[in-house]
């Protein structure tokens, strides 16, 4: 909520560091990066390098996205990786027709994509219910699925890895358009929308409202269950998103690794970029731009001959930097 | 008041005896040395690790960073192994009370959320457990003793020939059935004694469940608040190294990518151990029995496949334990509601 700054609209006027680095503090980093990488690392500026930081990026900001929404409303979803898992690992039973005879490929690709995604989403339905039926706190209540989730998953693949070569499907993640690869628009449009609805949207303003204090939100007539509900419902959608991503991508489904340690990424992404963990103030382009600090500081390590743990390091330092800075701001 | 009331924790203690007793009745061997050994060698690891954690969460806190910290000190064990058991399990457990620090220095100083806080350190002890370890697994030595803290049997030494007689009876089977404990299972019991005894009968017992029930009460009442969360994150942090430390000698090697998803099994064990995520209460013996019944329902699932009416691949594990999970909480929320309307 912005209630300090309206309060006190002589504070606008004055420079006010703290809230200046809490506003502009990702984007800053991220631009300093770009400059030093320019400067510095061999070979930065091409399309090469976009294109390799951007896949990287791509599943941790769609799930990040959905975490946002999540976290806006004062939550948190650890389930995410195995949602992940989860949608992964059906996809390729329908695509490539074990589960049921195919018509044709395309049927059986639209199959592989929808379903899974809905089935990622009716799990999330699941941790909203358990929060909002039992009054469960979030952590717990995700921390089932996080679980069992990852269990279901190998269940329903034996824990075996399923290898498929499906150029149709593939070309989700490594197909291109505009010579740029395809999960990236993914990524971008799913951005696009949820920036949209969040900041433009009454459900938006709903989602801010409940995570900035539920009582009020709930008094003043806003369906506070039905808004936990989307947000945990949106999140487990944007995960199986990501799922299909990845299995498309390394043309083989994993359920054992996919989306592993997915949780904690998308969050420090989500924390990186500016969203309050105690709801009520989100930004999902900050997320976008949390992810991609987080990756080009790893990039410009490794491209340097930083050992990549190093950069784990580096990544930890950067999370509770960025949290103590909203800290400063609140104080 | 008055009415006899059903404690989460006695109700998981007594699902814990229930399922001991249903696989001593159905499968061979159940409650025979071997298989004891195995569960309790195994999950004393994790028994430790939830036992840190239950302090951690009764003063309304929680720590993510146990796992990593665990295989980071069992890097740092391994390799110190070399020179003799002393330092090894010196160095495991120092490292694990450096990271509790850390831990505890940015919640308390910089005024950090303890999930947050915990993240970064989780990530920052993995980052430093796979640069001190080369990203490989270390191996221990196995001239200096070092072995025996997770492979050995504490106390068979002292095992009487009589209790592995034929007419040794019950008492004899009592007496060669604690005998065999290994000895994590002995390090980890001692830490559960000593943890009892803190919170029921220390200062600073009281003081972590009252913060866990009112930070800003207990601080009102002069409490020394910020010293007591300090302190459960540095003890969180010794347990995970000690957890560590057992890995590490257990598995005859310090291993740098271990511990991933503990810190999330040791709050299910807290929490299917009937201590609220909210703090300020909590059960000690609960978290115990509640890691033991996460840890029973893996062999459980083993035996109940070799009896050959069922085949479940080791992957029903995890799905058995989030719906035991799922129960739990369900049945707790429905508890802590009807004791409010009550």
């Amino acid at each position: 909520m912005t209630t300090a700054v309206e309060q006190k609209p002589n504070r606008l006027r004055r420079f006010d560091r703290a809230a200046f680095f809490q506003r502009y503090g990702v984007g800053l980093a991220l631009i300093l990066l770009i400059a030093f990488n320019l400067a510095v690392t061999p070979n930065f500026a091409t399309s090469q390098t976009l294109a390799v930081n951007l896949t990287q990026v791509c599943t941790i900001v769609i799930v990040g996205v959905g975490m946002t929404l999540v976290i806006a409303t004062g939550g948190i979803d650890l389930s995410v990786g195995s949602l992940m898992a989860i949608a992964g690992a059906l996809s390729p039973m329908f695509f490539t027709g074990q589960l049921i005879p195919l018509p044709n490929l395309y049927v059986g690709i639209a199959l592989g994509i929808v379903i899974p995604i809905l089935i990622a989403g009716m799990f999330g339905l699941f941790n909203g219910w358990l929060i909002t039926k039992f009054s469960i706190q979030p952590i717990i209540a995700t921390l089932v699925l996080f679980i069992a989730g990852r269990g279901i998953a190998q269940v329903s693949t034996n824990g075996d890895l399923q290898v498929f070569k499906v150029p149709e499907f593939q070309a989700i993640a490594i197909g291109r358009v505009l010579g740029v690869p395809f999960q990236v628009w993914i990524m971008l449009i799913i951005v696009a929308v949820a920036a949209f609805v969040l900041h433009r949207t009454v459900f938006g303003r709903q989602v801010l409202a409940v995570g900035g204090n539920e009582a009020a939100a709930r008094l003043s007539g806003i369906p506070v269950n039905r808004i936990k509900f989307l947000v945990y419902m949106i999140c487990g959608m944007c995960s199986g998103v990501a799922g299909l991503i990845v299995i498309a991508m390394n043309s083989a489904a994993d359920a054992n690794l996919i989306g592993l340690g997915m949780e904690l990424d998308a969050i420090a992404a989500v924390v990186v970029g500016g969203t309050l963990l105690s709801g009520g103030r989100a930004t999902i382009i900050g997320t976008l731009l949390g992810a991609l600090v987080i990756q080009l500081v790893r990039y410009t390590l490794l491209a340097n001959g930083v050992p990549d743990p190093a950069a784990l390091v580096v990544k930890a330092g950067l999370i509770v930097l960025a949290v103590w800075l909203q800290r400063q701001e609140q104080a | 008041m008055g009415s006899f009331r059903i404690s989460p924790s006695m109700a998981v203690v007594a699902v814990l005896i229930i399922l001991t007793l249903l696989g001593a009745w159905r499968y061979d061997g159940f409650l025979g040395t071997y298989n004891v050994q195995t569960v309790l060698r195994y999950n004393s690891m994790f028994a430790l690790v939830a036992l840190g954690m239950c302090f951690v969460i009764m003063t309304g806190g929680i720590d993510l960073s146990v796992g990593s910290v665990a295989a980071l000190s069992s890097v740092v064990a391994a390799h110190l192994s070399h020179y003799g058991l002393f330092p090894g399990l010196m160095g495991g457990l120092c490292a694990g009370l450096l990271a509790g620090t850390l831990n505890a220095l940015i919640i308390t100083r910089l005024k950090i959320l303890p999930f947050i806080a915990t993240l970064a350190t989780m990530l920052a002890a993995s980052g430093t457990a796979l640069l001190l370890a080369n990203n490989q697994s270390v191996s221990v030595s196995y001239e200096t003793y070092f072995t025996n803290l997770g492979q050995g049997d504490l106390l068979s030494f002292m095992r009487p020939e009589w209790v592995d007689a034929d007419d040794a009876g019950i008492l004899g089977g009592v007496i060669g059935f604690i005998l065999s404990f290994p000895t994590p299972a002995f390090i980890a019991l001692a830490a559960y004694i000593a943890g009892a005894i803190v919170i029921n009968h220390t200062a600073f017992g009281r003081h972590v469940l009252a913060v866990g029930g009112g930070t800003e009460a207990s601080r009102l009442m002069g409490l020394p608040v910020d010293r007591t969360i300090f302190l459960v994150y540095v003890i969180s942090g010794g347990m995970a190294g000690m957890a560590g430390v057992i890995l590490a000698s257990q598995f005859g090697a310090g291993q740098p990518i271990e511990g991933i998803g503990w810190e999330l099994f040791a709050i299910a064990s807290v929490v299917v151990g009937g201590t609220l995520l909210t703090g300020g209460n909590g059960s000690i013996g609960g978290t115990l029995a509640g890691a033991l019944l996460l840890g029973i329902i893996f062999t459980i699932l083993n035996f109940e496949n070799g009896m050959g009416w069922i085949s479940l691949s080791a992957y029903w594990q995890s799905v058995v334990r989030g719906l035991f999970l799922f129960v739990v909480v369900v049945l707790q929320a429905k508890l802590s509601r009807s004791a409010q309307a009550a």
